[in-house]
């Protein structure tokens, strides 16, 4: 019985935390999978929601700023708004850059926000990070506190997918995408090529502070290694592939497999001898990758493709698997 | 501005909708186009020929906004458009299709043309949020213009299909109905017949035609193919070296012994080369399917 309710308790954590994933990747899937945007700085975005939220929350503190004591949704809200500011300067001068240097401006730009964090301790605490960030429903007993923090981000993940399969669908998608495959033609057509592309990127990292956010309160903790390229960036990155670029429903099918298997083969590992323990972290990175490999080599396009408005259904007779 | 350009009005004397004057473009030392000068009519078909790196894309990337010129003067509808970016150009009627074609690769057909209206609601996140009955309002009327395009180019059966799968002549149609999208002012064509099999090269020049006849088009093509052009235009425009050579009617251009000089790149020694050749290669008389240039030896091309 007892081992039962720990499994029930591991996988609403499981869960929550693939849930948290998925707000991320669905932020990337605004920028990469919609409109081409090569941003490899989801990272910078994750922390700089997970801290603005963190301040605003907290108790009064001396170790770090803020400390207003604020509601966690008040701390969703700046988070959302922070990283949109940040990502408007960002893009101002970044958003012309072609897709490989956007993604080395973005990757840049990511380490100095990390860098900046760990080191300003007299806002941040520096590397010892914030931690006492209130979580919501945790004055609920054991299992339900969890459970409603499961339900919040569940429900989070529905309305942004509402929201965002919506507006993919929307002439907004379309011009998105129109950008994606030739910017010269989107021109062409009257596109105003530079405040779109803008625009889905502040969308973008808007929805990745969100996560950043969600992150913070769930852990109830944040420090600047948690903003490190390859748990923040990379693995986003895997999800999004993996699930299928410009599908939404791929971006959280994406982010619930990739998180389940990053955080099982933890349990794995943990469990190893102390001499192996640490080399097997490394075999995580390289599982995923696997992962990564077997699944595209398969489903080239990720999972889920990209839908696209069709006037007749097409014939059920339709090729799979191969490309096009 | 000397422009003792002889409008040569076939019927009356219309209106210049462009004047392009003493326009030049440098990339680094090169003059790619060199104080070029010329008018286009309202409602007139205009050839632009020339040689290759006689500077013909390079104007239209101006005067489409791609570009910015290094000095001179484009006057659209009397004012200076020179140095605005292409989507302002696009929304004051000038809209241009590209030599190469440039579709949006994992779009349907159908969504390739109703991505190009301007007015769309549904761009607008916020709108599509909050007024949706709005948005799907404008967009069934997107959609039904697109499908009417569509149809008049023959693409009807493919509608669904993404554009990357299409052909290199349906892709060109495609660019033709990216301009039908609108209420353009100003169609420039980009070598609209080059990689376009004969057939369907005929078909092309009607659907131009029509445009032009009946919904009053105005278009400037560039194009190699000398049998195009004389079919379509009623006044040629000759670029070569970035510079005017001449312009008038196909017949007299293609008879200027000028002109026949810069195609077979003569130049050095005065005179016409012996042989003045018909200029243009009229169609191979059988076989020789495709016009990609390099046919004949005295190909446009081979300059």
């Amino acid at each position: 019985m007892e081992q039962i309710y720990g499994i029930f308790l591991y996988t609403v954590f499981l869960l929550t935390m693939g849930g948290i994933y998925a707000v991320l990747t669905l932020g990337l899937n605004i920028q990469w999978g919609f409109t081409g945007l090569f941003n490899a700085g989801v990272a910078g975005f994750f922390a700089i929601g997970a801290y603005t939220s963190a301040m605003l929350t907290t108790a009064a503190s001396h170790r770090h700023l803020g400390g207003l004591g604020l509601p966690a949704g008040a701390g969703m809200a700046a988070a959302m708004v922070a990283s949109a500011l940040i990502a408007w300067g960002v893009a101002r001068i970044c958003i012309r850059l072609r897709s490989d240097y956007l993604a080395i401006a973005t990757l840049g730009l990511a380490e100095i926000f990390r860098l900046v964090l760990k080191n300003e301790n007299w806002a941040t605490n520096g590397a010892r990070g914030i931690s006492l960030i209130p979580k919501p429903f945790e004055h609920l007993p054991e299992p339900w506190n969890q459970v409603a923090m499961l339900l919040l981000v569940f429900a989070i993940v529905l309305v942004l997918y509402g929201l965002l399969e919506r507006a993919q669908r929307a002439p907004w998608g379309r011009v998105m995408s129109a950008i994606r495959e030739n910017e010269a033609a989107a021109r062409a057509a009257g596109k105003d090529v530079e405040r779109l592309r803008i625009e889905a990127f502040i969308l973008g990292a808007a929805v990745m502070g969100l996560g950043g956010a969600l992150m913070a309160h769930h852990i109830k903790f944040i420090d600047p290694n948690m903003a490190e390229p390859v748990s923040a960036t990379f693995l986003v990155w895997v999800m999004l592939v993996i699930g299928g670029s410009a599908n939404n429903r791929g971006a959280i099918l994406g982010a619930v497999l990739v998180w389940t298997i990053w955080s099982t083969t933890e349990i794995i590992t943990t469990r190893l001898p102390a001499e192996w323990a640490l080399k097997a972290a490394y075999l995580r990175i390289f599982l995923v990758g696997l992962a990564l490999q077997f699944i595209l080599q398969r489903y080239p396009g990720g999972i889920f493709r990209e839908r696209r408005l069709r006037t007749v259904a097409p014939p059920s007779s339709q090729k799979g698997g191969s490309h096009p | 501005m000397d422009t003792s350009v002889t409008p040569t009005p076939s019927s009356g004397a219309p209106a210049p909708i462009l004047a392009v004057e003493g326009l030049t473009r440098r990339f680094g030392g090169l003059t790619a186009v060199n104080r070029c000068s010329f008018r286009i009519e309202v409602g007139r078909i205009t050839g632009i020929i020339g040689p290759n790196g006689a500077g013909k894309t390079t104007i239209f990337n101006m005067v489409a906004g791609a570009l910015p010129p290094s000095s001179g003067r484009i006057l659209f509808d009397g004012t200076d458009v020179a140095g605005l970016p292409t989507h302002t150009m696009f929304h004051r009627g000038i809209v241009r299709t590209f030599q190469i074609p440039h579709e949006f690769g994992r779009l349907t057909v159908l969504e390739n043309l109703m991505v190009v209206p301007a007015v769309q609601p549904g761009e607008r996140l916020w709108r599509v949020w909050t007024s949706p009955a709005r948005v799907r309002r404008r967009e069934r009327e997107v959609r039904e213009r697109a499908e009417e395009t569509l149809r008049f180019l023959t693409l009807w059966e493919v509608r669904d299909e993404l554009a990357v799968n299409l052909s290199g002549g349906q892709k060109k149609l495609l660019e033709l109905g990216r301009a039908m999208m609108t209420e353009p002012r100003l169609v420039l064509l980009d070598e609209p017949g080059a990689g376009v099999n004969p057939t369907l090269l005929l078909k092309l020049r009607d659907m131009i035609r029509h445009l032009n006849r009946r919904l009053g088009y105005t278009f400037v093509i560039i194009e190699h193919d000398m049998d195009l052009i004389a079919s379509l235009c009623e006044h040629v425009i000759v670029l070569a070296e970035g510079s005017v050579l001449t312009e008038g009617p196909m017949d007299a251009v293609r008879r200027d012994p000028r002109v026949i000089d810069a195609y077979l790149g003569g130049g050095e020694e005065g005179g016409a080369p012996p042989p003045p050749a018909p200029l243009p290669p009229l169609p191979p008389p059988a076989g020789r399917g495709t016009r990609r240039g390099s046919g004949g030896g005295a190909s446009p091309d081979g300059g």
